[in-house]
């Protein structure tokens, strides 16, 4: 008798979601953020289709604000496993020069909620595997792990199908997409433990090191780009050298630093255990709209 | 005696040695279970409680927890913790959780998903769906109302869900002062209801979710006459399903055929019993085919073993056909395949099953084609009591025998979840209509072969000079289907074809006397049509058929029977107004007048052809020229 630990169980989920998408979707992506869940979705999709390289490309719906790490670690990722790296700037945003400061929510709007459903539709992507949990937020919970869109990206909450045993029924009428979130049942320790039993690969800016940081709208922020900042925001800001590291990660002045001297996995797990905010707070996405934020954004055709 | 539980004590050692908490986590278990109950019956509370005493709840989400609680919360000035797990905003409006929602916690031993489903009354389906992937229920019953209608309907789908573990968990006790009289009256009540659904064996709990009574510990101060488990303890050590699922026989559907280059061909799947090592025999099924494992290859490596649950890459050590949909199986013990089979159904969509049409089954890996037959019977949640019924409504409950286009690799649900329980999916829509459970197989499909004639199909084709055809004429009633089809037939006839003419009056003075006009019989008398056309195609023939078959998911069957290209349909296409005007039979005049009832196009719809072989304008073109159109589309004719 073997018994399986949780990890083991929640892999051969995952493992078996991803084959399901990929044997009766026509033309599946994955939505690839370069943060730690889909590290570790690119993990499973290793995993799932080893030795063969996950059939399907990587999609990257990029604001151009993201953290340099990021962009260096996402496309040697790429490079590494022999997959096909899109990414997709929304051209009306590059244009109009949305940024994070003068834009706030419509700089996520456009760049990433629009972007998506642009690259979406760009690629006719039937099928688009995302990392998101459901224990990071209240109207998560409910989501299926197979999420149905219109043709016009929307979420109808009161609309899902049941999901029942490891059944999954992924038949669509043409236009209509589905979302897939094979980590619907991992929790963020889950995401850490498996990082250090597998050896995952994730973006250093998890770990703390001394880093250039300024304050703004009460919070603390990393200057990732310093002539970039200094344009948008019509003077240089503030830098002050500090350890900092990052619990989850976006676009660089939207996310939230946090002073802390855990360099290493177990001490970020530790910190993550002990801290006593939750996950999300570090992004400012969450707080428009009250407590429903997320769950009008979903229906809005956020991932 | 209160002991003290050492269920989350674990912060200490996050501080000082981080390492052996983390390896001590590494190595859990999961266990999955479900709440049910009815509203008010403090479920959520319940849940909230588990989530706040594992510490799965941050000081940012406490705030706001605070602060929900002052706005909507239900219980004055403390803590609601109901409205941590109350999700979608319009829910929160209308107080009550209205679908599934899955919560996470962990104690010293266990890591746990909670399935949360609503206790109102037109949500079984939800309930369903939750407890399908569960290993274990919880059952609240509120101290002060008792067993309720409810609790007997959560006991009747936790135990049709084939859920081994049952707790009744009696819910707020603090407000019946912990009377032991009270808890046992409730106990007494529930063992002659649990005996009359099946429910073999279940762990009655006296608790508080609101004060954590028997929790986390047992016995709590305030019911030292217990002497049970406390809710926490019993999670932690009851058997896992998967666990028990490894001393089954081995089957693994497969999902995906990996063929990353010509030295590798693995089959991939999920193992959903048994055990399975490099060297063991193995037989693909149906085909029957046997092979021994080569290896299981994974990205860690070669494993030397693999078991129920985990997802794998199997290569074997012959060239055998096996393709997603096929089961790989323990060579000595297979399991069956058929075609037939009684089941029990649990209908999940606002419209109600249709007997007799073709929608999508899903099994395992396997998607076939199934007709549902009329249910052979209703059961009644509340009484269990079984009542006669034509079909099943949303969230209705029944058994029903069902036939499958190809065989399906089945076993009873009873002894396999992963291969007896399905769903049902509309053709049209989509959606997924319904869950089932397969009882048993009707017959052995294998013992049924079809007859192999010695003068086949085309033989009889070629004899005849022609390539069979079913031409299917479909249009409103008076569109000219039977008048065009008879000249088309004319000019074969000229032409020196072998045809015939079916058609609907003079097949429902026959064959299908038996049959009337509500939607049911209309899908069956279609259904047999397809059946007659499609032998008299094996003869040879060209098949003329002219009936209104006013829905596409028949059409789509009847098409789906006949060998590709074959099936030409052909659109009779009459504006309503035009046929009505028409009314040669005067039936448009009986319909308007309430005489006639379920007639198409106007108390009942058509549901014209998206993409028909061909489509005829009966408005501009004459009969002769509309049959003259139609063979210049169909030729050449052999």
């Amino acid at each position: 008798m073997t018994l399986l630990t949780h990890l083991q169980r929640l892999e051969a989920e995952s493992i078996h979601i991803l084959r399901e998408v990929v044997a009766e979707a026509e033309n599946p992506v994955m939505l690839y953020s370069v943060g730690k869940d889909s590290a570790v979705m690119l993990h499973l999709a290793r995993k799932a289709f080893y030795p063969a390289p996950p059939p399907f490309p990587l999609l990257h719906v990029d604001t151009t604000w993201k953290f340099q790490d990021m962009y260096a670690l996402r496309d040697s990722m790429a490079e590494k496993i022999g997959m096909k790296l899109l990414v997709w700037h929304n051209e009306e945003a590059e244009e109009r020069g949305i940024n994070p400061f003068d834009h706030g929510p419509l700089h996520t709007d456009m760049w990433k909620t629009q972007g998506l459903k642009q690259a979406l539709d760009h690629y006719g992507f039937d099928a688009a595997f995302g990392g998101a949990r459901r224990d990071e937020e209240k109207s998560r919970a409910k989501e299926r792990v197979f999420s149905f869109r219109t043709s016009s990206h929307s979420w109808n909450p009161k609309d899902q199908r049941p999901e029942l045993w490891n059944l999954y029924n992924a038949r669509k009428n043409k236009g209509e997409s589905i979302r897939v979130f094979p980590l619907s049942n991992w929790t963020e320790l889950d995401i850490w433990q498996y990082i250090m039993a597998e050896n995952i690969e994730i973006v250093p800016l998890y770990f703390a090191a001394e880093r250039p940081t300024f304050e703004w709208e009460g919070g603390l922020f990393m200057a990732d780009d310093i002539d970039r900042l200094e344009r948008v925001m019509g003077k240089k800001p503030e830098i002050t050298m500090k350890s900092v590291r990052f619990r989850t990660l976006g676009c660089f002045p939207l996310t939230g630093a946090v002073e802390s001297t855990a360099s290493t996995l177990s001490e970020v797990v530790q910190e993550t255990l002990l801290t006593s905010t939750s996950e999300r707070q570090g992004r400012v996405i969450d707080k428009d709209a009250g407590g429903a934020g997320m769950e009008k954004k979903k229906q809005e055709g956020y991932f | 005696m209160e002991k003290n539980h050492p269920a989350y004590e674990t912060d200490a050692l996050i501080a000082e040695d981080i390492d052996a908490y983390l390896e001590g986590h590494q190595n859990k278990s999961l266990l999955r279970f479900i709440t049910c109950g009815s509203v008010d019956d403090g479920k959520s509370t319940l849940i909230g409680r588990l989530l706040y005493d594992s510490k799965m709840i941050f000081e940012d989400q406490l705030a706001s927890l605070e602060a929900d609680s002052a706005r909507h919360g239900t219980q004055g000035e403390e803590i609601d913790f109901a409205l941590l797990v109350d999700g979608l905003a319009a829910e929160r409006e209308q107080g009550i959780t209205i679908d599934v929602a899955y919560r996470f916690f962990t104690t010293e031993k266990r890591k746990f998903i909670v399935a949360d489903t609503p206790g109102h009354e037109q949500y079984t389906r939800n309930m369903v769906t939750g407890a399908s992937t569960a290993d274990l229920a919880v059952i609240l019953v509120d101290a002060r109302k008792g067993v309720l209608q409810q609790t007997r309907r959560h006991s009747f789908l936790v135990h049709l869900l084939g859920i081994k573990h049952v707790v009744l968990a009696v819910n707020k006790m603090d407000l019946v002062d912990y009377s032991q009289e009270t808890f046992d009256a409730i106990l007494a009540d529930y063992t002659d209801f649990a005996k009359e659904v099946g429910i073999e064996a279940f762990t009655p709990i006296p608790i508080s979710g609101f004060k954590g009574d028997n929790i986390t510990s047992s016995p709590s101060a305030n019911t030292p006459w217990y002497d049970g488990p406390s809710l926490i303890d019993h999670l932690e050590s009851v058997e896992l399903s998967s666990t028990v699922a490894q001393e089954a026989s081995f089957r693994m559907p497969v999902q995906w055929v990996n063929r990353p280059n010509l030295d590798f061909r693995g089959f991939a799947g999920q193992i959903a019993s048994g055990t399975v090592k490099p060297g063991d025999t193995v037989r693909v099924v149906p085909s029957g085919k046997t092979s021994a494992v080569k290896c299981i290859a994974t990205f860690d490596g070669d494993l030397s073993e693999a078991v129920a649950g985990q997802s794998v890459t199997l290569t074997l050590a012959d060239e055998v056909d096996c393709s997603r949909g096929d089961v790989i199986a323990a060579g000595d013990n297979p399991p069956e395949a058929s075609d037939q089979f009684s089941s029990t159904l649990v209908w999940m969509d606002e419209t109600a099953m249709k007997p007799g049409r073709g929608y999508w089954l899903k099994i395992g890996s396997q998607t076939v084609t199934a007709t549902v037959q009329p249910p052979k019977y209703e059961i009644d949640v509340n009484s269990l009591d079984h009542l006669a019924a034509k079909t099943l409504e949303l969230n209705s409950i029944g058994v029903a025998e069902f036939a499958t286009d190809k065989p399906i690799v089945f076993e009873p649900y009873s002894q396999s979840k992963g291969l007896g329980g399905f769903i049902l999916i509309d053709k049209f829509t989509n959606a997924t209509v319904a869950a089932g459970m397969i009882e048993f197989s009707l017959r052995r499909a294998q013992n049924v072969h079809w007859q192999a004639t010695t003068i086949t199909r085309d033989d009889h084709a070629s004899l005849k000079n022609q390539k069979p055809r079913v031409l299917w004429f479909t249009g409103l009633s008076g569109s000219g289907k039977s008048t065009i089809a008879n000249e088309v037939e004319k000019q074969l006839a000229l032409m020196n074809r072998h045809t015939f003419l079916l058609d609907g009056d003079n097949v429902r003075h026959g064959l299908n006397k038996d049959l009337g006009f509500t939607e049911t019989d209309r899908i069956e008398n279609i259904r047999r049509i397809g059946e007659v056309a499609r032998l008299m195609a094996d003869a040879g023939l060209i098949v003329l058929t002219a009936f209104i078959s006013p829905f596409r998911a028949e059409r789509q069957m009847v098409r789906e029977m006949i060998p590709e290209g074959e099936f030409i349909e052909i659109f009779v296409d009459t504006p309503l107004e035009v046929a009505e005007s028409r009314d040669v039979k005067g039936l448009y005049k009986k319909a308007r007048s309430g005489e006639l009832q379920n007639f198409t196009g106007i108390d009942s719809p058509y549901e014209a052809p998206e993409d028909p072989e061909i489509r005829v304008n009966t408005v501009d073109m004459t009969p002769l020229e509309a049959a003259e159109y139609i063979i210049a589309q169909i030729l050449p004719l052999k």
